[in-house]
């Protein structure tokens, strides 16, 4: 390993064990034991092959919101839309669903993806645009649209797309369950964690080995030099944000195809806003995402059981994402300062550079 | 006699504005210290957070302690905290505060939600009003015109911000701070102490706003209480051209657009309730794609974020 690898894999795992340690303080101040609750969060999470399973169930979304942020990241606009990309999604799948309810069920899902992934695409791609083209900034507009794409939801099920017979929970009319996304073999696990895992290596490789993703890495890294370069960044942004918001787009499909069967206030589960972490927990690079989705996938299982075992409310898992998101951030301040990267690794100008700053 | 047509509108327009008086206040606050925050040249995208754990430290503090004043200053001190952890994170080397912005929201709303869990009153002390329209005799008039004090108060910080801006040594400094850090280091005023001390106080500012949903309007504790206000106040200020009297008028209109939606539904048009909720969030966008440009740097926006592009 390079010692910016060595680094790349160092200051992560500190700043979560950081985290740990300022969750556990808050667990103990909360009255919690720190160590009881480390370890029912194992439990939950991967102590059986039971709790596997709820651990992978939960990390299928998180893989595909994960990227949302993580792409457009990559291409130099942060953007969080993913809980309004999601329902955009799952709102478009359960519209095409219902309205090919009478044609094969291949066709009918492969429909589904289609119109989930475009409506969660050009929803995401929509802030990304703003941003390029007219300087507002798309961490602002992703979060409205996300409001905006729930009100969508609630108007539609509520209204137009309302089933009539959903009394007290209004919801779209049932996708017939020969049409619904099935379970993998011998698993209660959905397909929708094939869905993540080939997600996260597709844009692995378009990052890592096209010319493509190159680009990507250019406008994102340097918005100047890509252009110097004759890059067309709008372009560039554009696909990148389409891209990661259909990924979410497809989660929000899988979430209405595989588990509630139809769309519905209960499709906004806020995977979304965690996907968020995971990108940033993940540093946006997709293979540590595959990871991150898992870990978190077992933090969010593990919810039910910190409430039954130490009677810590539900928004203790929201309290250490908020803790593990800000280590990870000031964490970022340690890197270059491990001695990872000793002398040798630099070029004699940024030497001269940094030595020109030390002078008081 | 003015027929029923003219009778129903007239009843939206005042339920509008008694709506949007009640509802600005708590884009108000939060603008007034995202203008503060900003003008130091720092974003702090956390408001929405904050906002959030003012609203639960004020419902908290009045309910414990039975006075809803103590309630509005425990969220203001609440609130600076989570501003200087901001302000303090940021100033770390490598840290972007458009991410750190991000994470706030989440441990704000983390932080709120557990301890808000454990409230069982359904509502705390609330905060006194002021009847201005105590001699009127229509009903609804009179319902717009019992404002809270803090209406009153949000204004006041509003001139007196736009006072400390343009007529005082430390706001010229927070100015050339947030315009040129690098010619302020050089005059030999302290950066970093301005930046911090401007994003803990505008994030005292943003609790008082969380008091006021708890502890007036709506005037009860809920998860969604807030609602994207403390993020949409954020934009507010972009439209404002980080002015803190625009920021007051932009608020009212703001609370208006709020107000929409309950307006027309008691006046009996519920047919679009969900749409015409969401028309702040609308508003929103609107207005930042208005008011936006990428080409030229917007009057009154702090040279540090204008170079930042």
């Amino acid at each position: 390993m390079t010692a910016s690898q060595r680094e790349a894999v160092a200051i992560p795992l500190l700043a979560l064990a950081g985290a740990a340690v300022l969750f556990g303080l808050f667990c103990a101040w909360a009255g919690a034991s720190p160590a009881g609750v480390f370890a029912s969060i194992y439990k939950a999470g991967f102590g059986s092959w039971y709790s596997w399973q709820n651990s992978l169930l939960r990390a299928a979304p998180l893989m595909l919101c994960g990227l949302t942020t993580a792409l457009p990241a990559r291409a130099g606009v942060i953007t969080v839309g993913n809980e309004g990309a999601f329902v955009v999604g799952g709102l478009a799948a359960a519209a095409s669903g219902l309205a090919t309810a009478s044609t094969a069920p291949w066709l009918s899902l492969l429909l589904m993806m289609i119109a989930g992934s475009a409506a969660g695409g050009a929803w995401l791609a929509l802030a990304a645009g703003l941003q390029h083209y007219r300087g507002v900034n798309a961490v602002i507009s992703s979060l409205l649209l996300n409001y905006l794409a729930i009100a969508l939801l609630l108007q539609l099920v509520e209204g137009p797309m309302r089933d009539p017979g959903s009394l007290n929970f209004p919801a779209t009319h049932p996708i017939p369950p020969s049409h619904q996304l099935g379970r993998i073999a011998g698993t209660r696990v959905h397909y929708g964690l094939i869905f993540g895992v080939i997600a996260c290596l597709l844009i692995w490789f378009l990052l890592e080995r096209t010319v493509w993703g190159m680009e990507v890495k250019i406008a994102g890294g340097n918005a100047r030099t890509a252009k110097l370069a004759g890059l067309p960044i709008g372009r560039i942004v554009l696909v990148a944000s389409f891209l990661g918001g259909a990924c979410a787009g497809l989660a929000g499909m899988v979430e209405v195809a595989a588990i509630h069967g139809r769309a519905s206030q209960a499709i906004s589960a806020g995977y979304g806003y965690v996907g968020i972490l995971v990108a940033f927990l993940s540093r946006q690079s997709p293979l540590r995402i595959l990871l991150v989705s898992v870990l978190l996938g077992a933090v969010l299982a593990s919810g039910g059981i910190l409430q039954r075992d130490h009677e810590l409310p539900d928004a203790t898992i929201t309290v250490f994402e908020g803790i593990a998101f800000l280590a990870i951030l000031a964490s970022e301040a340690l890197s270059g300062r491990f001695g990872f990267r000793r002398a040798a690794a630099q070029p004699a100008s940024v030497k001269t550079v940094e030595a020109a700053n030390a002078r008081p | 006699m003015p027929g029923p047509d003219t009778l129903r509108f007239a009843g939206i327009a005042t339920a509008l504005l008694g709506g949007a008086i009640r509802g600005s206040i708590p884009y108000m606050f939060v603008s007034l210290g995202e203008c503060l925050t900003e003008k130091s040249g720092r974003v702090n995208l956390g408001m929405e957070g904050i906002l959030l754990m003012g609203a639960m430290t004020a419902f908290g503090v009045s309910e414990w302690t039975g006075s809803p004043w103590l309630g509005a200053l425990a969220a203001a001190a609440v609130s600076g905290l989570l501003g200087l952890l901001h302000g303090g994170l940021t100033e770390l080397p490598g840290v972007n505060d458009i991410a750190a912005g991000i994470a706030m929201i989440i441990l704000g709303s983390g932080l709120a939600f557990f301890f808000g869990k454990q409230f069982t009153a359904p509502m705390a002390p609330q905060l006194p009003v002021l009847d201005l329209g105590g001699g009127i005799g229509n009903t609804a008039a009179r319902a717009a015109l019992r404002i809270s004090p803090l209406f009153f108060l949000g204004i006041a910080a509003g001139f007196a911000l736009h006072y400390a801006f343009e007529h005082t040594r430390w706001g010229l400094h927070l100015r050339a701070v947030g315009d040129a850090p690098e010619a302020a280091r050089s005059m030999g005023i302290p950066v970093r102490r301005h930046r911090i001390a401007a994003t803990a106080i505008g994030g005292a500012l943003a609790g008082i706003g969380g008091s006021h949903l708890t502890l007036y309007f709506p005037g009860i504790w809920s998860e969604g209480i807030s609602g994207g206000q403390g993020l949409m106040a954020v934009a507010l200020v972009i439209f404002a051209g980080w002015s803190p009297r625009r920021c007051l008028a932009a608020s009212l209109l703001f609370g208006g657009a709020q107000a929409l939606g309950p307006s027309l539904q008691s006046a009996g048009v519920t047919g679009l309730y969900h749409v015409f909720n969401a028309s702040p969030y609308l508003l929103t966008l609107v207005v930042m794609i208005a008011s936006c440009s990428r080409t030229r740097a917007m009057a009154g926006m702090p040279g540090a974020l204008a170079r930042r592009g």
